[in-house]
């Protein structure tokens, strides 16, 4: 089973991730954590009119989280905030190729799409109220 | 049922139906996270069946056999710890929920009444959260100050800060673990309970890692409070102990009222209880300090030296084991004289979650994360670590089958 989860793939964006770092003048920055292993994010947003301009994040943690990090800013660079707004938990899992974890290591997997979320409900918050309470709702889920 | 003093693994693990059982697609279980909880013995969970099956009632009020019959359990339990810490009476232990319970109760009853403005409480970098947060909450209510005594590198305390604190004059309280739950670490309690004695000071020791692991005698250290938790010495959750000497505790105002920790009830005032029930406030939790009984006739049937002495050799035979693994870093003393069946370790850049997870795919339950010791996962300069930790039960070839696998997740990770 570990031999599935800790592939070249999660280890290389483990070791070596894309989009680590601090971002001068954000729109939007958020953190969060996982009080049960202790697994950071911060991430931060550049929002361009309707889309995502530049994201960045930073955070401590596990291989699976961090890699999942890494990989979701790959995902959503340059994409309309309307289709980030409805990625959904299958969405992250198959796009880091980890779809049978079990109930303690899919919140490290998860995490990062938890703080994006919170981050665009902070972005929306004034913009567009429904958006921001449903990615809210969202955001409990993960 | 072991022979008394007779000291074999292979019979001690058939009396815990838990180590029979097959985890991850049937391999065995090879369970390191003792300084979590203990597994239990047959014994403990037959008393526990059989007080629900025959005699379940609630104590001390009710007149009939049964209630008289579960009183009688329940105070014999008492007893054996009073013997089994080598307490003076029965009127000097209290039941409480856990370690933290039992804490907390000297913190609300004692330290309100005692800790003032500008008094400092000391305790230790390597206190478990349950030994941090009482003081911290009751120091800010009284605008006094927690100090904390640092550790060393080598996992030792810093003793010189210990003497400077009680060179100021204004400590109240001593609180320091007896054994640290990450390091390993046995503190030096009777030189700490000596010095601070000399000033006239009063200590608590944490014994939730020591008091199932050592020989500990209450008199002998001559501690004013020790807590510690039935669960991490074969016994069942949700009973701990407070053992407070009879002088201070005579004086100390009640925790929480309600029943049974009352005499008389009138209107507008009440008269308490005798000790110890004064600070049992309520039905307690008697199934499970009968059980915590079957513990304890377990415990003493090893005999506490036996234990220390199997720990020492498991510890010491692990400890040799890892430091042979490439990419290891182990905290704590290197000494496993110094140190209680703890260790605590990181290994290249693998996350503890990570190689927890692998451990686990081998059947091998082991502990990762801060271990509810943030203050020393700072000093440390760590997230988390992991943690392997042993009981009575645990074998030599169990510590085989964890290194095995730590070289298996070498080879995962590519270190
Ligand atoms: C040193 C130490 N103190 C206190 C505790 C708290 O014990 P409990 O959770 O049973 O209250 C623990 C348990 O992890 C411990 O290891």
């Amino acid at each position: 089973m570990s031999d599935d989860i800790y592939r070249e793939i999660i280890l290389d964006h483990y070791r070596n991730p894309r989009n680590k770092g601090k971002m001068a003048e954000a729109d939007v920055s958020i953190h969060d954590s996982n009080p049960l292993c202790g697994d950071e994010i911060d991430i931060h947003l550049k929002v361009d009119g309707d889309k995502i301009k530049d994201i960045k994040f930073e955070g401590r943690g596990c291989a699976i989280s961090q890699a999942s990090a890494s990989m979701l800013t790959e995902m959503v660079m340059n994409k309309p905030l309307t289709s980030v707004k409805d990625l959904t938990k299958d969405d992250i899992l198959e796009n880091i190729g980890l779809m049978n974890l079990g109930p303690a290591r899919i919140k490290c997997a998860l995490l990062s799409l938890k703080v994006l979320k919170l981050g665009m409900v902070k972005y929306y918050a004034d913009r567009d109220p429904d958006s921001a309470k449903k990615l809210q709702e969202d955001s409990r889920t993960l | 049922m072991l022979q008394k003093g007779v000291f074999d693994v292979e019979k001690i693990r058939q009396d815990f139906p838990i180590l029979q059982r097959k985890v991850m697609g049937g391999k065995p279980l090879v369970y390191l996270d003792n300084a979590a909880t203990t597994q239990k013995p047959l014994s403990v969970i037959n008393a526990i069946s059989d007080y629900y099956t025959n005699y379940n009632s609630n104590i001390h009020r009710a007149v009939h056999q049964m209630a008289e019959e579960a009183t009688i359990a329940y105070e014999e339990t008492r007893k054996k710890i009073a013997k089994f810490i080598n307490a003076k009476s029965t009127d000097e232990i209290i039941f409480t929920r856990n370690t933290t319970e039992a804490i907390n109760l000297v913190a609300y009853s004692w330290g309100r009444a005692n800790v003032k403005k500008d008094d400092r409480v000391v305790i230790t970098e390597i206190e478990h959260h349950s030994n941090i947060v009482p003081w911290q909450i009751l120091t800010q209510e009284k605008g006094a100050k927690l100090e904390y005594v640092g550790v060393g590198d080598d996992g030792y305390l810093k003793m010189h800060e210990y003497r400077n604190y009680l060179d100021s004059n204004k400590v109240k309280l001593v609180s320091v673990s007896q054994m640290s739950n990450v390091l390993g670490t046995i503190t030096p309690v009777n030189e700490i309970i000596r010095s601070s004695h000399e000033k006239g000071i009063p200590v608590l020791i944490d014994g939730a890692q020591s008091v199932p692991h050592m020989p500990v005698d209450v008199q002998k250290l001559d501690c004013d409070f020790m807590a510690f938790s039935a669960h991490k010495m074969l016994g069942p959750t949700g009973v701990g102990v407070l053992y407070v000497k009879r002088d201070i505790l005579e004086k100390m105002p009640p925790f929480m009222g309600g029943g049974d920790m009352i005499k008389e009830v009138h209107k507008y005032e009440t008269r308490y209880n005798d000790l110890p029930y004064k600070f049992e406030g309520g039905t307690p939790n008697i199934a499970d300090v009968i059980g915590f009984s079957a513990a304890i006739d377990y415990l003493d049937n090893l005999g506490m030296d036996r234990v220390r002495e199997h720990e020492i050799d498991i510890t010491k035979y692990a400890l040799d084991r890892i430091s042979g693994v490439k990419g290891v870093t182990v905290y704590g003393p290197a000494n496993a004289k110094d140190r209680g069946g703890v260790v605590s370790f990181n290994i290249g850049d693998i996350h503890p979650h990570d190689l927890a997870t692998i451990m686990n795919d081998h059947g091998i339950a082991i502990r990762s994360g801060h271990h509810c010791a943030q203050v020393l996962m700072e000093r440390l300069d760590v997230a988390a670590t992991s943690r392997a930790s042993f009981y009575i039960y645990n074998t030599k070839q169990e510590v085989d089958k964890f290194i095995e696998a730590l070289d298996e997740a070498r080879r995962l990770f590519k270190i």
